[in-house]
């Protein structure tokens, strides 16, 4: 196969929380459900830990996509905080899409430890949707974004 | 750029693991630790090997060597999920003395080899992984657990066998215990059956002892009749609201008697403890051998909260133990551990409108059959139809009602095939009728329960394997007239068969309380999308929950007969006792601290905790974070505009380079097509 009939394979970063979607993650793998090999996880404690920071530095840095999970709504282990992390979720979408991104590059996903099935299928939906949008290269137009600050915060 | 410059200022260590060919099957680790070895080494990396299994000791030995030969200053292992092995990993790097905060144990295991099939694909990522790891490891600090003092008592919610043995267990250590019990006595479903399989044990004569001891225990405190209504706090320093409520019986007068509910005219239905077969009076105790003896009124039937007059239990009360005034108590207790043993609720049979449950009078649930066949029961243990008096000739027990059907759950109730095989051996021995089972497979794995089917064959019990399609009492013919009819394929034979019978027993399965979910909530643990609790692990951890602090014992885990309850019961104490004995819990060290040089004061992380664990101090005007109440959540780390505040363990230079990582190979790609 050469280059040129090669399907786009997108790279996506994605976030969970520890308590239901990164467990859902394992839960997919200990079912051995099947999903496409396109996402990279983060685990934070809470998606009310992603910091916005996080999801621009993720595109500027490569990723064709930036997926956001946690608790389902009601059910976070922090009571409260995936509500928080919904607001900041909608702010993003329109910060990005005003930067000219477009909105289905980000996706927020419920699952709860026991849904590895949703988590896998949506999954591969979501690489699908971006392999629909194509390469998003933004490391590679315009100004290259600096190297965040790699000094020592102070203490 | 200088040489000294560019000198990484970690050692870093990098371990795949295969897992045997769990991970090595399909992704090529050779390929990845090699690739780590050469090309990582910019960030650090000086070591990296692959290993069969990377948990057995040789290879915990594996890493701890390095460490001490190579002067490793960070560990990444790439392996199994972090809920399984980091805590092993950890501990292998304390045992080398580095602090074990500096080990990262990525997951190639649970989100690579086990869900992908492409092997080109699946290596890339497990690269991409490795180098996500290493980048973070680079900036994770050495870090100490927190230390707090641990309560010594325990609540345990829920009074039924699996509660109790832990209530039993757990005092006569020597701790106090609160046992909560929604029910007027602790009991639990055990307390309404009639034998026990395999043994034939009588259910009370074995319960009712245990019962007894818990009530006269002086470390357990029993809170009948009462609910939780908020937890609050976290692991050794739980704070629990519970609402007990009203007796309307003053518990230190009350000899329990009895001349109350003798007097009480007012008959209610009991569709709790005698499955709706049998009467109790307005005050009430369940059942004879209730554990505390004092009665309730339940007020939505008593005559006098209802209409206003009648008290005719004060009149006759001879300790004047009754008080109509009682109002319902909300009590706080201080626990350092928490059980949860709440039980299971009957599939509700009338979902199966072909059974005919509720609309034929002869088909009765399981809980009836119990009560029947009970000596205590509403019939004195006479097995009669619903008439009261006419004794079956021939009984139909269908199995798998409501469990093992795609329809209703899937899941197998694990206690039906013994029970209903009990059923076939009371109905044989009391009554001498013809039994039929009816099921889709025998299930009898535990001790003694398969020399119990067998016994049951020889005694004469039929078995017709296939599942019921329906129970009617449309006869076709003059022999069917009066009797129900079952209606089976027989898959043995391969044929359609209709037995006629005088009554018929669904083995209804277990499902979880109604409620369960938000009383998975209010403890802060989850459920399966069954509704039953999740373990921490299915094999290696049954009774433990993700909620540090909160167990699971009994079929509030999943359908499970009494031994098991009884085991789980006995081993959540046991884990907790472990607990108690050390006076003091090590916490995740994972906590927001707030810089105050950088604080600008605005309050915003004030709100966004649902702890209330950051104070602002008004004089500095500067917030910070109490540490004991912090869960280490992070909202407040994102939400400050200052990014005055840090998250240990997940910090935002560890993130951020974890990005930078994990997509490494990425702009690498990227970079060469641009140069291309």
């Amino acid at each position: 196969m050469n280059e040129e009939t090669k399907p786009f394979e997108p790279v996506i970063i994605g976030f969970t929380c520890n308590w239901c979607s990164y467990r859902a993650a394992d839960m997919a793998g200990i079912a051995r459900m099947k999903y496409a090999p396109n996402v990279r996880l983060i685990r934070l404690m809470c998606s009310g830990r992603l910091d916005p920071t996080f999801v621009f530095k993720a595109i500027a840095g490569g990723a064709d996509g930036v997926l956001v999970s946690g608790c389902h709504p009601g059910d976070c282990h922090y009571s409260t905080q995936n509500y928080k992390a919904m607001r900041r979720f909608h702010l993003m979408e329109r910060v990005l899409t005003q930067m000219g991104l477009e909105p289905g590059r980000l996706k927020l996903l419920w699952a709860s430890a026991a849904e590895g099935q949703i988590f896998a299928n949506e999954i591969t939906k979501f690489v699908e949707e971006i392999r629909a949008l194509g390469p998003l290269n933004w490391n590679n137009s315009g100004v290259k974004v600096p190297e965040v600050a790699k000094e020592e915060v102070p203490a | 750029m200088s040489a000294e410059e560019k000198m990484p200022k970690e050692r870093i260590g990098v371990y795949v693991c295969h897992c045997g060919s769990n991970i090595a099957g399909v992704v090529n680790v050779a390929e990845v630790s090699k690739w780590a070895g050469d090309n990582l080494k910019d960030q650090g990396v000086v070591v990296s090997r692959d290993y069969k299994f990377m948990c057995s000791s040789l290879g915990q030995e594996l890493i701890q060597k390095d460490i001490k030969e190579q002067k490793l200053t960070r560990v990444v292992v790439a392996a199994c999920s972090p809920h399984l092995h980091e805590k092993t990993f950890r501990n292998a790097c304390k045992g080398a003395d580095l602090n074990p905060y500096l080990c990262e144990l990525v997951s190639v295991r649970e989100q690579d080899s086990w869900v992908h099939t492409d092997k080109i694909a699946a290596t890339e990522k497990a690269k991409a992984i490795v180098a996500g790891g290493v980048s973070r490891v680079v900036h994770h600090e050495p870090l100490t657990p927190l230390k707090v003092p641990i309560h010594p008592a325990t609540l345990i919610v829920g009074g039924g066998i699996a509660g109790i043995q832990a209530a039993l267990e757990i005092a006569d250590a020597g701790f106090p215990v609160y046992l909560v019990e929604r029910e007027p006595s602790i009991g639990g479903h055990m307390a309404q059956f009639d034998k026990t399989f395999p043994t034939l044990d009588c259910s009370a004569c074995i319960l009712t002892p245990k019962m007894v001891d818990v009530g006269n225990h002086p470390n357990i405190t029993m809170l009948t009749y009462s609910e939780v209504q908020k937890v609050d706090g976290y692991v050794g320093n739980f704070a629990v609201t519970i609402n007990k409520h009203a007796r309307y019986v003053k518990t230190a007068d009350c000899t329990g008697c009895g001349v109350c509910w003798e007097k009480c005219p007012k008959k209610v239905i009991d569709d709790k403890f005698e499955a709706g077969l049998g009467y109790r009076k307005a005050v009430y105790t369940p059942f004879p051998q209730a554990v505390p003896k004092y009665p309730v009124i339940d007020d939505i039937n008593c005559t006098y909260f209802q209409k206003g007059t009648c008290k005719a239990c004060e009149k006759f009360c001879p300790t004047n133990a009754i008080d109509f005034t009682q109002k319902n108590e909300i009590m706080t207790v201080e626990v350092g551990n928490i059980i949860l043993a709440t039980g299971w609720d009957l599939f509700d049979a009338r979902r199966v409108p072909n059974y005919g449950y509720g609309r034929l009078a002869n088909v009765f649930t399981n809980m009836e059959f119990e009560r029947l066949s009970n000596s205590a029961g509403p019939t004195g243990g006479n097995i009669v139809l619903r008439d009261g008096k006419t004794t079956p000739k021939s009984v139909g027990i269908v199995h798998c009602v409501g469990s093992r059907d795609k329809n209703y759950n899937n899941y197998c109730s694990a206690i039906c095939c013994m029970q209903s095989l009990k059923f076939a051996h009371l109905i044989h021995e009391k009554t001498g009728a013809t039994v039929y089972n009816f099921y889709i497979d025998i299930r009898t794995p535990a001790k003694g329960y398969d020399e119990f089917y067998q016994r049951i064959i020889e005694e004469g019990a039929l078995f017709v394997r296939g599942k019921v399609a329906e129970i009617t009492d449309a006869a076709r013919n003059p022999g069917e007239e009066g009797k129900l009819i079952i209606q089976v394929e027989d898959t043995l034979v391969g044929k359609q068969r209709r037995i006629p019978v005088d009554m018929v027993i669904l083995s209804a399965g277990l499902e979880p309380r109604a409620g369960s979910k938000e009383l998975a909530k209010t403890f802060g643990i989850s459920c399966s999308a069954d509704g039953w609790f999740i373990e921490r692990h299915p094999k290696l951890d049954p009774v433990a929950t993700m909620t540090e602090g909160v167990y699971i014992a009994g079929c509030v885990q999943g359908p499970k007969d009494i031994p098991a309850s009884v085991a789980q019961g006995a081993a959540a104490a046991a884990r907790i006792l472990g607990k108690i004995q050390q006076k003091e819990i090590a916490l995740e060290p994972v906590r927001a601290t707030i810089n105050e040089e950088q604080c600008s004061g605005c309050r915003i992380c004030n709100t966004l905790c649902p702890y209330n664990a950051i104070l602002f101090h008004e004089d500095t005007m500067v917030s910070e974070v109490n540490p004991a109440l912090c869960q280490g959540c992070g909202t407040c780390v994102a939400g400050c505009p200052a990014g005055a505040i840090s998250g240990t363990g997940f910090s935002n230079l560890q993130i951020l380079s974890q990005i930078d990582g994990l997509l490494l190979l990425t702009l690498d790609k990227k970079k060469e097509a641009v140069v291309a």
